[in-house]
C-alpha cells in the first residue's frame, strides 16, 4: 500500500479522527509551556527590556505564515500532478489559517515596533513583505470562494498558487531592493539564531513546535470539514438525479 | 473516419452519458436525438475535445475537428467579410470565392455583425464552417432561428459541398434537414446512478 | 496568430474606449493627485515617478476584464480552442493587443503628464524607457488574471484583487528606476531587473494562461 492511499478521503477521515485530539492536546501543551516559560522565566534583554518577550508570539507566527503558504504550494502541486482531492482541500483549508498567522505576525510586529522604532508601522522590507503575503492570501481565498465548481476552483487556485509563489519571491527581493535607499541597516533583527541567547532560544523552540502543531491540527480539522462539505455536495447531486 | 468507443462523459463532474459507441464514415451525417438535458451538448463538446471524457475513446484525424454551437463567435464590430476572413486566417485557409453566395450573405458582406438579425447571424456562423475547411464537424443545434429557406441553404451546403468532399458531421438537432440521415437516440445511453467516474466519487 | 492580434486591435479601435478610456483615466488620476497633496512643486516633483507609475498601472488594470470576457460570451474562445492556433499563442497575442491599446499609449503620454507634476528633467528618458519595458509585463500578468476570472459573472473586483499583488515587483522596479533617474543616480539595475520580469512573464505566463483558459472552457 503506497502512502498516497492515506489521501483517499475516507481513509483520511479514518486516520485523522484519533490523531486530531492528540495533535490539539500536544499543541496546547507546547504553547502553554513555551509561553509561560518565555514570558515569566526568562531574563529581560539588556537593551530591549521585557518587550523582547513578544518574540514568543511574533517569530513562530511569522514562520508559520510563510510555511502555510509553502504547504499550500506543495498541496497544489500534488493536486495538479496526482489529483488527490484531499490535497486540494487541504490547501483550501490552510489558507485562512495562514492569513491569521500573517495577521498575528503583523500585529505583534507593530506592537514590538512601537517601543523599538518609535512607530507601530514602518515600511521595513520584512514588514512590507508580510503585508504583500497577506494580499496574496486574500486573492487566493477570494478565488476559491468565487468559483462554484469545486474541481475547477481547485485547478484554478492551484495555478494561482504556483504563479503567486514566483511573484511573492520576486516581491520579496523587489522590496529589499526598494528600501535600500530609504533607511539603510535601520532594521533591528532578532530572528537570526546567533543573535539569540540560549535562555531565549529554548522556550522559543517550544513555542515554534506549538505553533507548528497548532497549524497541523487546525488544517486537519478544517480539511475534515471540507471533505464533509464535498460529501454532502456529492450526495445531494445524486439525490437530485435519482 | 470518426470512431467513438464506450465513451462516458460528464457534466458538472457527474456522468450523464455512458458507453456511447458509434462510427461515422466520410461523407456521412449522424443526427443525435434525445430529450432536453440528455447530454447532447456535453457529448459534442467532449467529442470536440473541449472537455475531457471520463472513459472511452474518440478518434478522428488530428486537426480536423470543429465545433459550433449557438454562440458562433461573431464579432459585432466586424463586417461579415471580416468575420469570415479572420477565421480563414486562423485556420490558414483561403476564403472560398462563393461562400457568401452559398449562405445568401452576398448582400450583407459589408454589414457589421452587430446589425444582423438572429437568422442572418446564424447563417454567418454556419458560413464559418465552410471557411475553415475542417472535415469533422460537431454541430449543436445549427438550425436554431433559421427560416425554412435558410435551413435548405444549410442542408444543401452540407450535402453537396461538405459531405461530397469527404467530410462528415455529427449534429444535435430537433428538426428534419430534408435528406435521409441515420439517427442515434441517446436516451438508452443515459448514465445510471451507479455509473462510475464522477469526479466526486471518492467522497461517497 | 497575427490575424488574432490584428482582429483585436481592429475591435479595440472600432468599439472605442480601448485607447481613449484608459488614457482619460490616467490623466484624471494624475490631475487629482495635486488636489490631494497640495500644489507645492517640490513635493510633486519628488512623488511624480511614483504617481505616474501607479496611475499607469491602474489605467492598465481598468481594461483587463475585457481581454477575454467578450470572446468567452460570444463563443469565440471555444472556437479558438478548437482551432489550429495554440491557446498559448492566443494568450500571447491577447496580451500584446492589450499592450498596444493601453500600455503603449500610456507610455507615450506619460512624459506630458510628468510635465504637469514637475518631474525632474533628467527623469523623462527613464520614465519613457521604464514604462516601455514595464507595461508589457503589466499586460501579460493582467491577461493571466483575466483568464483566471473569465467564467465568473462578477469577476471585475476579484480580478483586481488577484492581479494587483502580482504587479508589486514591476511597480517597485519601474518607479525606482524613474526615481533614481530623477535623483541623478544610476537606474540601470532597476531597469535590468524589470526587463527580467517582463521577459520571464512573457516566457512563462502564456502557458499558465492557456492552462487556465482550458480549465475555464471545460
Amino acid at each position: 500500500m503506497s502512502m498516497w492511499e492515506y489521501a483517499n478521503p475516507k481513509k483520511f477521515m479514518g486516520w485523522t479522527r484519533p490523531v486530531l485530539p492528540w495533535t490539539f492536546a500536544i499543541a496546547g501543551l507546547c504553547l502553554v509551556i513555551g509561553l509561560i516559560w518565555g514570558f515569566f522565566f526568562t531574563p529581560d534583554d539588556f537593551r530591549q527590556g521585557s518587550t523582547v518577550k513578544i518574540i514568543y508570539l511574533h517569530v513562530p507566527s511569522a514562520l508559520m505564515a510563510i510555511n502555510a503558504w509553502i504547504m499550500m504550494l506543495v498541496a497544489s502541486l500534488i493536486w495538479v500532478v496526482r489529483r488527490h482531492h484531499v490535497s486540494a482541500l487541504a490547501a483550501r483549508a490552510a489558507a485562512p489559517v495562514g492569513v491569521v498567522f500573517t495577521l498575528i505576525a503583523l500585529f505583534t510586529g507593530g506592537i514590538w515596533g512601537q517601543p523599538m522604532w518609535g512607530t507601530y508601522w514602518a515600511w521595513d522590507p520584512r514588514l512590507t513583505s508580510f503585508l504583500i503575503l497577506f494580499l496574496f492570501y486574500l486573492g487566493y481565498i477570494a478565488l476559491w470562494e468565487a468559483i462554484e465548481d469545486p474541481d475547477t476552483a481547485a485547478d484554478l487556485t492551484s495555478v494561482l498558487c504556483m504563479v503567486g509563489s514566483v511573484f511573492a519571491i520576486l516581491s520579496r527581493y523587489a522590496v529589499l531592493f526598494w528600501n535600500q535607499g530609504l533607511h539603510q541597516g535601520a532594521s533591528l533583527s532578532l530572528d537570526k539564531e546567533e543573535n539569540v541567547a540560549d535562555v531565549f532560544w529554548y522556550p522559543l523552540l517550544v513555542c515554534i513546535a506549538g505553533f507548528v502543531l497548532l497549524f497541523v491540527a487546525l488544517v486537519l480539522m478544517r480539511t475534515r470539514t471540507e471533505i464533509r462539505a464535498r460529501r454532502i455536495r456529492a450526495l445531494e447531486a445524486r439525490a437530485r438525479r435519482a | 473516419m470518426l470512431r467513438v468507443q464506450n465513451l462516458t462523459c460528464a457534466r458538472g463532474g457527474l456522468p450523464v452519458l455512458a458507453d456511447v459507441s458509434f462510427e461515422v464514415a466520410a461523407g456521412e451525417v449522424l443526427i443525435l436525438r434525445g430529450p432536453n438535458g440528455i447530454g447532447k451538448t456535453t457529448l459534442l463538446r467532449t467529442l470536440a475535445g473541449l472537455q475531457p471524457a471520463i472513459s472511452g475513446e474518440v478518434s478522428y484525424p488530428d486537426d480536423e475537428g470543429a465545433y459550433a454551437s449557438h454562440a458562433d463567435g461573431i464579432k459585432t464590430a466586424l463586417t461579415v467579410t471580416e468575420n469570415l476572413t479572420f477565421w480563414a486566417d486562423v485556420h490558414g485557409a483561403a476564403l472560398p470565392a462563393d461562400i457568401l453566395e452559398t449562405f445568401d450573405l452576398a448582400d450583407l458582406r459589408d454589414r457589421l455583425g452587430g446589425t444582423l438579425s438572429a437568422g442572418q447571424k446564424r447563417r454567418l456562423g454556419l458560413a464559418r464552417l465552410g471557411v475553415i475547411g475542417r472535415k469533422v464537424l460537431f454541430l449543436d443545434e445549427p438550425t436554431v432561428s433559421l427560416d425554412r429557406f435558410s435551413v435548405k441553404l444549410f442542408a444543401d451546403w452540407l450535402q453537396n459541398r461538405h459531405l461530397a468532399a469527404g467530410g462528415l458531421a455529427v449534429i444535435a438537432t430537433h428538426i428534419d434537414l430534408g435528406f435521409p440521415a441515420p439517427e442515434l437516440d441517446l436516451t438508452p445511453f443515459k448514465a445510471s446512478l451507479d455509473t462510475g467516474g464522477g469526479t466526486d466519487e471518492a467522497f461517497l | 496568430m497575427i490575424a488574432l492580434l490584428l482582429r483585436d486591435l481592429r475591435l479595440a479601435i472600432r468599439a472605442g474606449g480601448g485607447f481613449g478610456l484608459g488614457l482619460a483615466f490616467f490623466l484624471i488620476v494624475v490631475v487629482l493627485v495635486p488636489f490631494g497633496v497640495g500644489p507645492e512643486t517640490a513635493l510633486l516633483s519628488r512623488i511624480a515617478p511614483g504617481i505616474l507609475w501607479v496611475a499607469s498601472l491602474l489605467a492598465a488594470l481598468l481594461s483587463l476584464d475585457r481581454i477575454f470576457a467578450l470572446d468567452y460570451e460570444d463563443g469565440s474562445l471555444a472556437l479558438l480552442a478548437t482551432s489550429p492556433l495554440p491557446l498559448e499563442g492566443a494568450a500571447l497575442m491577447k496580451a500584446l493587443a492589450h499592450w498596444v491599446t493601453t500600455g503603449l499609449p500610456l507610455t507615450l503620454v506619460a512624459p506630458a503628464l510628468g510635465f504637469l507634476l514637475s518631474l525632474a528633467p533628467e527623469a523623462y528618458a527613464y520614465l519613457l524607457i521604464s514604462l516601455l519595458i514595464g507595461t508589457p509585463a503589466l499586460s501579460m500578468i493582467g491577461t493571466f488574471g483575466a483568464a483566471l476570472t473569465v467564467g465568473l459573472r462578477r469577476g471585475g473586483l476579484l480580478l483586481s484583487l488577484l492581479v494587483l499583488p502580482l504587479y508589486v515587483p514591476t511597480l517597485i522596479f519601474g518607479a525606482e528606476a524613474v526615481r533614481r533617474g530623477a535623483e541623478g543616480l544610476d537606474p540601470t539595475g532597476a531597469l535590468m531587473l524589470m526587463a527580467g520580469i517582463t521577459a520571464g512573464s512573457f516566457a512563462l505566463l502564456p502557458f499558465a494562461t492557456a492552462a487556465v483558459l482550458r480549465i475555464n472552457l471545460r
